[in-house]
């Protein structure tokens, strides 16, 4: 077993912990910081892929490093959204979890 | 085994006990402090793996910002931390889920054992071609030349995200400055980190912006220490956030994909094709579309992490 290959394998552990968190987590924010992890193992996966194609001097495959990094700002774009979209629902029933609103629960912070 | 390989593995086991902290941690504000550490060292892994672009915007990006957003919002909803403890999944729900995320890791893992080998590369494509760009950098190449689309659209991505963060703001605020109220100017730690950290950052972020031509950086990871001390400045109460719909914000938030896009429809004319740059002028446009990326990204970013519009317009 190489470096890059135990890279590969940490990505791959990364990707089933942070798939766990986003199942078993009932609070929205953990949910969407579990996602994050389970991209960053996929990242990881891809960076091994780009790690293996090292050739003519560059120490890793350029287009898998490219769309990496291309990846890490979309997620955090979709993750600022994800938060807005929680902060959202926060003000409209008072909780962060995905359990319907009892009846008749306030709604403090809807619109007039 | 080499010393390498077992600081290496050292590395492997640290990221995935911060990344397992990050799920078993009983507050949101101390996984999120984890996940903060987490990208830090997951950006010693990019370094490790040769990819130092990526591990930049990693430390920049998946560790900082990311890690200024969640914190904000696990301290705005640290009141509903008790509730959402008081409903765990049940004991069964858990071991199946585990069950089931196990047998995904292996499958992964079998498949990272079973990679082909030689690996199929275009790394010499890139080197080959890379000349006549007049770029050392071949991230930077493939970010701005060979896949210039892709960021085209990846810098479009980022302004409709902040459409979308902006429209979750009230009907009564819309138009109006994010933040619940105006952070009180800080004279103690934080200001005057703010004070001495703001210049010196900017100096780097533009430094990562010109060197990213060469040597690792660019745009995405200038533009983000850009962003970072924006927040700093804005966090500290030096500088309040301006309101969502001043003209001059505007403007700057689709600067960088409109100069993008101009460039990119000339080059139908000057070099028969959508992002073809003319011979000999490929270095210069590139410059002229990063230099316009960068100050786009950098106030998107800030403003992603600031969130929609909170206080009245007149306020």
């Amino acid at each position: 077993m190489n470096s890059t290959t135990l890279a590969g394998l940490c990505g791959a552990a990364l990707v089933g912990l942070g798939l766990f968190g986003f199942v078993t987590h009932p609070n929205l924010l953990r949910k969407i910081l579990a996602f994050n992890l389970m991209g960053s193992g996929v990242f990881l996966l891809f960076g091994v892929v780009a790690r293996r194609g090292a050739a003519a001097g560059i120490g890793a495959d350029p287009v898998p490093q490219a769309l990496i990094i291309t990846g890490i700002v979309v997620a955090f774009s979709a993750t600022a959204l994800a938060v807005a979209l929680l902060q959202r629902l926060f003000k409209e029933t008072g909780q962060a979890t995905l359990r319907s609103a009892p009846k008749g629960s306030s709604v403090d912070g809807a619109d007039v | 085994m080499s010393v390498a390989f077992l600081f290496d593995a050292c590395l492997a086991a640290l990221v995935l006990g911060i990344g397992g902290w990050t799920i078993a941690a009983r507050s949101s504000f101390g996984a999120v402090v984890g996940y903060i550490a987490y990208g830090l060292f997951l950006a010693l892994v990019w370094v490790r793996l040769s990819a130092v672009d990526v591990a930049l915007t990693e430390a920049a990006i998946g560790s900082g910002v990311t890690g200024v957003l969640l914190i904000g919002a696990a301290a705005r909803l640290r009141t509903t931390e008790a509730e959402a403890l008081a409903e765990p999944p049940g004991r069964a729900q858990r071991i199946l889920a585990g069950a089931l995320c196990g047998l995904i890791t292996m499958a992964i893992a079998a498949a990272v054992l079973s990679l082909p080998d030689p690996a199929p590369t275009l790394a010499p494509l890139v080197a080959e071609n890379l000349p006549p760009t007049g770029l050392g950098n071949p991230v930077t190449g493939v970010l701005l030349a060979y896949r210039a689309f892709d960021t085209l659209l990846e810098s479009v991505v980022l302004v409709l995200a902040l459409a979308g963060v902006w429209s979750f703001a009230l009907d009564r605020a819309w138009g109006g400055r994010p933040g619940a109220r105006r952070i009180p100017r800080s004279e103690g730690a934080l200001g005057f980190l703010a004070q001495l950290l703001a210049p010196a950052g900017i100096i780097v972020g533009i430094h990562l912006v010109w060197t990213g031509a060469n040597e690792p950086g660019g745009a995405f990871q200038g533009g983000t220490i850009l962003a970072a001390m924006w927040i700093i400045v804005m966090v500290a109460g030096l500088a309040d956030a301006p309101p969502v719909s001043r003209r001059w914000l505007r403007l700057a938030l689709v600067g960088g994909p409109a100069v993008f896009l101009a460039i990119g429809i000339a080059g139908f004319a000057v070099a028969d094709a959508f992002l073809a740059y003319p011979q000999g002028y490929a270095k210069p446009l590139i410059l002229i579309i990063e230099a316009g990326l960068t100050l786009s990204i950098a106030v998107t970013l800030a403003l992603l992490a600031v969130g929609p519009a909170q206080r009245r317009p007149q306020s």
